[in-house]
């Protein structure tokens, strides 16, 4: 079944639309990832132009991760705190990246760096988590237990604040700074920015991993909501009947993930997410890096 | 094929006059509604005359154009090995959609002189009035929107498509494609003899958005904030309502 998507003015399949998104859900669900990340790209491949898949894909992922945060809130394992902090960083940093991502869209730049940015951060997060899980994999079997450090040079900074529920007595600078970097990608990529802040939070900020989760969910809820607005108001670019589709296929999605997860080992997931984490970068840095068989583009002009 | 007669007796009983066309159309309004997946126009008339039928052979070509925009045109260049947009042309009209439709192979039907006066092949219809100086070829900018639209279905070339019955009756169908912008679609019929456009009628095809669509578009543009708000509104109650509906199917 076609839909006409009012602002993309496109005509999609709607089926294919559910699709993406269930298939994203099931992922994000498997994983813990908010799936922004796999998501925008799958748009551009299916022909949504690139300036409204990221700021539908801002849209979708408040519904994916309010409807998440609530699972962590019954739980008790969210730090406001620690939440509020990184918010405050992250909405500086969304207000600076649609500002960066506007600047590049009347240079006629901007498909470059959402994509640049793709590709070095899912080729780095990939690389990166690839190698830790083997090395975690190797680990177990030898029966070494995962050492984590526990004091770094993040403690000696100024303007200490007590985190109760994480349990740390840190500075608020480097939160502040996750918050903001986190924000512009947000901003820049579509994305909640859950597979950047995750890792920062447990290797860079020492947090505890079970409250991580809820934390980073707490506050990807404020700065895409944040982003979904400054898109819609200055760019215009939200197309709302795309995101219904995608969401209501990526909630029923993340249901059916989570419970695969659970039978999984915590090593074969990541090694699993790194290896299709890789290969989304693979696909994007091939793009740019050979020669394109249409070097001409059309895009909206009179700016 | 009644309206075909009823046209050509109201032809055949009118005072005869020079070459003029009359024109019937199978939809003067198209509505982009939610499943809308593309749409064909069926155009039919007849040409009515006073004098004898001429003895240059008759063309009948058949134009048809959406909204004109300005557009930015940009051509990748490999930049330290990779691809990166570099130079832009601003192309200042060219019509969102296209269709010319002939009774016949170009060269016989319209000469050269009479394109560039009425506009009517697609390189003629997209207007392009200085390049900057950095940019030698702003031709290969124009070829590339043609190659583009033709490609994905927005810019069609029909030669033969107009069938032409006695040198009286034409018809031909232009087949909209499911990526349309809405606005005044522009349709042109011209008669020529020998190259020479002798007589032109111009009408009107309405595309709309309605309904759902027309509403979400307005409001996306007019109340930006309420849309705005009106799309996280939706995204919490679907988090918060998939949250609980599978709460209930785990606990019930």
């Amino acid at each position: 079944m076609q839909i006409y998507l009012p602002i993309a003015e496109v005509s999609v399949n709607a089926f294919l639309l559910l699709g993406l998104g269930g298939l994203v859900g099931v992922l994000s669900g498997m994983f813990g990832v908010g799936g922004g990340f796999l998501m925008t790209p799958l748009l551009f491949f299916i022909g949504i132009p690139p300036a409204v898949a990221v700021a539908t894909e801002a849209n979708q992922i408040v519904a994916s991760s309010f409807s998440g945060v609530l699972a962590h809130f019954r739980r008790k394992t969210v730090d406001l705190r620690m939440g509020t902090v990184l918010l405050v960083g992250g909405l500086v940093g969304a207000a600076l990246g649609v500002y960066v991502f506007n600047y590049l869209k009347a240079q006629g730049q901007v498909d470059l760096l959402v994509k640049l940015c793709y590709v070095v951060f899912l080729g780095i997060i990939g690389g990166m988590m690839f190698f830790e899980s083997l090395n975690a994999i190797r680990n177990t079997r030898k029966g070494k237990a995962p050492k984590r450090k526990k004091h770094n040079w993040i403690h000696g900074l100024p303007f200490k604040m007590r985190f109760r529920t994480s349990g740390l007595y840190i500075s608020v600078i480097p939160p502040v700074i996750v918050g903001v970097c986190v924000g512009i990608l947000a901003a820049i990529m579509g994305v909640g920015g859950g597979f950047i802040m995750v890792p920062a939070m447990i290797y860079l900020l020492g947090m505890p991993t079970k409250v991580v989760v809820g934390t980073s969910l707490f506050q990807i809820i404020f700065v895409t909501a944040f982003t979904t607005m400054l898109h819609a108001t200055t760019n215009f670019t939200v197309d709302i009947v795309l995101a219904v589709l995608l969401l209501v296929g990526g909630v029923i999605g993340a249901q059916i993930g989570t419970q695969i997860g659970t039978r999984m080992k915590a090593e074969q997931l990541r090694i699993l997410l790194a290896m299709m984490v890789l290969a989304v970068c693979f696909k994007l840095a091939l793009d740019l890096l050979i020669e394109p068989s249409e070097l001409y583009s059309i895009g909206a002009g009179g700016h | 094929m009644l309206r075909l007669a009823l046209i050509l007796l109201f032809v055949l009983t009118l005072p005869l006059r020079a070459e003029e066309v009359v024109l019937g159309l199978s939809q003067d309004e198209v509505s982009i509604n939610t499943t809308f997946d593309g749409s064909e126009i069926l155009l039919f008339g007849a040409i009515k005359r006073e004098t004898e039928i001429p003895e240059d052979e008759l063309g009948v070509v058949v134009a048809i154009a959406g909204p004109s925009q300005t557009l930015d045109v940009r051509r990748k260049e490999r930049r330290l090995g990779i691809w990166v947009n570099v130079d832009t042309v601003e192309v200042d009209a060219a019509p969102s959609f296209y269709s010319v439709s002939t009774s016949g192979p170009w060269s016989g039907i319209l000469s050269e002189v009479e394109d560039l006066r009425h506009k009517i092949s697609i390189p003629r219809a997209i207007r392009s009035v200085g390049a900057p100086s950095t940019v030698e070829d702003a031709q290969s900018f124009t070829d590339a929107i043609i190659r583009i639209r033709e490609a994905n279905g927005s810019y069609v070339v029909q030669e033969g498509g107009v069938q032409l019955t006695e040198q009286t009756l034409f018809q031909t169908s232009v087949k909209l494609p499911s990526n349309l912008t809405e606005g005044d679609y522009t349709t042109r019929i011209f008669l020529t003899r020998g190259g020479k456009v002798v007589s032109q009628y111009e009408t009107t095809i309405d595309v709309r958005k309605v309904g759902l669509e027309r509403w979400l578009y307005t409001l996306s543009r007019e109340n930006a904030m309420l849309y705005g708000l009106m799309s996280l509104a939706i995204a919490i109650a679907a988090g918060w309502g998939a949250s609980a509906a599978f709460r209930l199917l785990r606990h019930g």
